[in-house]
């Protein structure tokens, strides 16, 4: 008995999260079973990608500043603290962080007489997800130095020739300007962030009852049939379909930033290949 | 290992570690970093003649030649390496075993791919399954050689190809005038000169080569992460001489201190590179040591 198309994409389009069919295909392994599967598991890439991003913004803005910092006390920890996330693997910071937390206390930790429970953060959707934000903070961070460090002198002379200085001069000239010098690299950054969500399956955090991402379904198929060729070009095309996506919307926020700018001193977003991390 | 080794139960203290720390199992941890740095010393000049090839391909006049390397440049952009590592090392396998098919089996009337079976004849085997363990092992480890450098090759390859277009064009144009052909301005001025605008892509991209190698795990291959999670998982004392709870993390915080220490020393030695290949260039960086040597 085999399922029409679309019965397949009922039974499996939310199957990462646990919604529809609880068994996986075991028979056919259709090219439709394939596709639906697959795309499933986009799902978590896009969650992890886009959650760590959102926060990691944050924390990458606070380190830039905080590495520009005269201070040492203020300079040195935000130093080390990229130096490790940028210097070291991240498929080793997956393994390290998973091990770490399995080691908490099973029972939750008492913090003044209440009880916090630990055991979700084993889980990929925290766990994973903590790594991958304090990871692309690092590497936003650096960007965003390198683009603070990069502010042209005059800009900030006529800040203060007009008048402008301290925390107003940071937040008309300083910051948007940062984020105008540093966006064509953040874009870069952000579709390796995406890309490198794909490890977060094969590096320690378990796929509860088979709830995977992209490139973990592939991986399922090309077990089972012994086919390389089809379940890894899906899976490329659907990165390419949220690459092209990204630097759409990426495009449009640097439009945005440029857009007091004469068009030939416009930055331009080139595609520079970063791999792994 | 040492001679006070051979009742661990009576051991306490740093001797128990000394002894635990030098067992045999540990010194298969020791030599996986070994593997580690043989990967890197074979991929590295491999991704390089990779990316040099594809680069020369991609400047090529001849349009098919042309869209070949550009092809190869474009293809590793979009989609994560990772795909490709997963992809690459089943496909490598069955393309060989395939072409082996091909020549050694007697019967070609099955097809190789059936439902869900990759069959080949047993003489098709790489290797054969009569053959040594040591020789499934260096097979692993070849494709996995192989893969890394078809990655690699093409990230050099587009870091190579936005080098010469780098090379300044009077450079060339002032070749040319003095009656130079097209082969001999490749060989004598573009290429010379190329390598210190490559050399910023080129280092970037070997931190990233050597924040790949973990990866070698995902290959199958018994590499540092491999006994990492075998040494480190919790040994009773059924099993075990050296019983211990779950260590892992002390040695994944090694294989961390192994990583951000190789990482360190590679900038400092890049960093040292470039200033020496910058020597007389005629690049901004070339162009200050020329003055600080002026008296």
């Amino acid at each position: 008995m085999s399922m029409t198309c679309w019965e397949t994409v009922q039974a499996y389009g939310l199957r990462s999260l646990g919604i529809g069919e609880r068994l996986l295909p075991r028979e056919d392994y259709t090219i439709c079973q394939h596709f639906t599967l697959i795309g499933s598991g986009l799902i978590w890439n896009i969650y992890f990608g886009a959650l760590a991003l959102a926060f990691g913004f944050f924390l990458a803005n606070a380190l830039a500043l905080a590495k520009a910092n005269r201070s040492a006390w203020v300079r040195k920890p935000a130093e080390w603290f990229i130096f490790v996330f940028r210097g070291s693997p991240l498929f080793i910071q997956f393994f390290l962080a998973y091990e770490t937390l399995v080691l908490l206390p099973k029972s939750g930790i008492d913090v003044f007489g209440i009880t916090v429970a630990t055991a979700w953060t084993t889980k990929a959707w925290a766990g994973a997800l903590f790594v991958l934000f304090l990871n692309t903070a690092a590497y936003s961070a650096e960007i965003f130095y390198g683009a603070l460090q990069s502010i042209p002198k005059g800009d900030l002379e006529a800040a203060e020739a007009y008048g402008i200085s301290g925390w107003k001069k940071f937040t008309r000239i300083e910051w948007p300007t940062m984020l105008r010098l540093g966006w064509p690299a953040y874009t870069n950054e952000a579709i390796f962030l995406f890309h490198a969500t794909t490890l977060v399956f094969f590096s320690g955090f378990p796929a509860f009852q088979q709830k995977g991402d992209a490139l973990y379904y592939a991986n399922y198929f090309a077990d089972k049939t012994f086919n390389p060729f089809i379940p890894y070009p899906i899976v490329g095309f659907y990165f390419i379909l949220l690459t092209l996506a990204l630097t759409w919307g990426f495009g449009r926020v640097n439009r945005h930033l440029n857009r007091h700018l004469p068009s030939n001193l416009k930055a331009k977003i080139r595609l520079r290949p970063a791999l792994i991390r | 290992m040492f001679e006070y080794c051979s009742d661990p139960a009576t051991l306490t203290g740093l001797k128990w570690l000394g002894c635990f720390l030098t067992t045999g199992t540990h010194q298969n941890f020791y030599w996986s970093f070994g593997t580690v740095l043989l990967l890197l010393a074979i991929t590295a000049p491999a991704a390089l003649m990779f990316g040099f090839l594809g680069a020369t391909a991609a400047r090529s006049h001849l349009p098919p030649l042309s869209l070949i390397g550009r092809t190869y440049i474009a293809a590793v952009r979009g989609v994560p390496d990772i795909v490709y590592f997963m992809f690459f090392v089943i496909a490598l396998d069955q393309g060989i075993e395939w072409t082996k098919h091909l020549f050694v089996c007697p019967d070609l009337s099955q097809p190789v791919w059936s439902g869900l079976e990759f069959k080949v004849c047993p003489d098709a085997k790489v290797p054969l399954a009569t053959s040594a363990p040591i020789w499934h092992k260096i097979y692993a480890f070849g494709t996995a050689v192989v893969t890394f450098a078809i990655v690699f090759g093409a990230f050099a390859a587009n870091v190579i190809y936005g080098a010469m277009q780098a090379v300044p064009r009077a450079q060339l144009e002032t070749a040319e005038a003095y009656g130079m052909s097209q082969a001999q301005v490749f060989r004598r001025i573009l290429v010379p000169q190329m390598w210190i605008y490559a050399l910023p892509g080129l280092s970037n991209l070997w931190l990233i080569l050597i924040k790949a190698t973990p990866l070698l795990f995902l290959l199958g291959i018994q590499d540092i992460v491999y006994w990492a999670r075998e040494l480190g998982a919790a040994k009773t004392s059924g099993n075990n001489p050296y019983p211990h709870g779950d260590w892992r993390i002390f040695y994944f915080l090694g294989l961390l201190v192994f990583y951000l220490a190789f990482t360190r020393i590679s900038e400092i030695v890049l960093g040292r590179l470039t200033a020496r290949l910058s020597h007389g260039q005629a690049t901004a960086a070339g162009e200050a040591m020329r003055k600080a040597a002026v008296p």
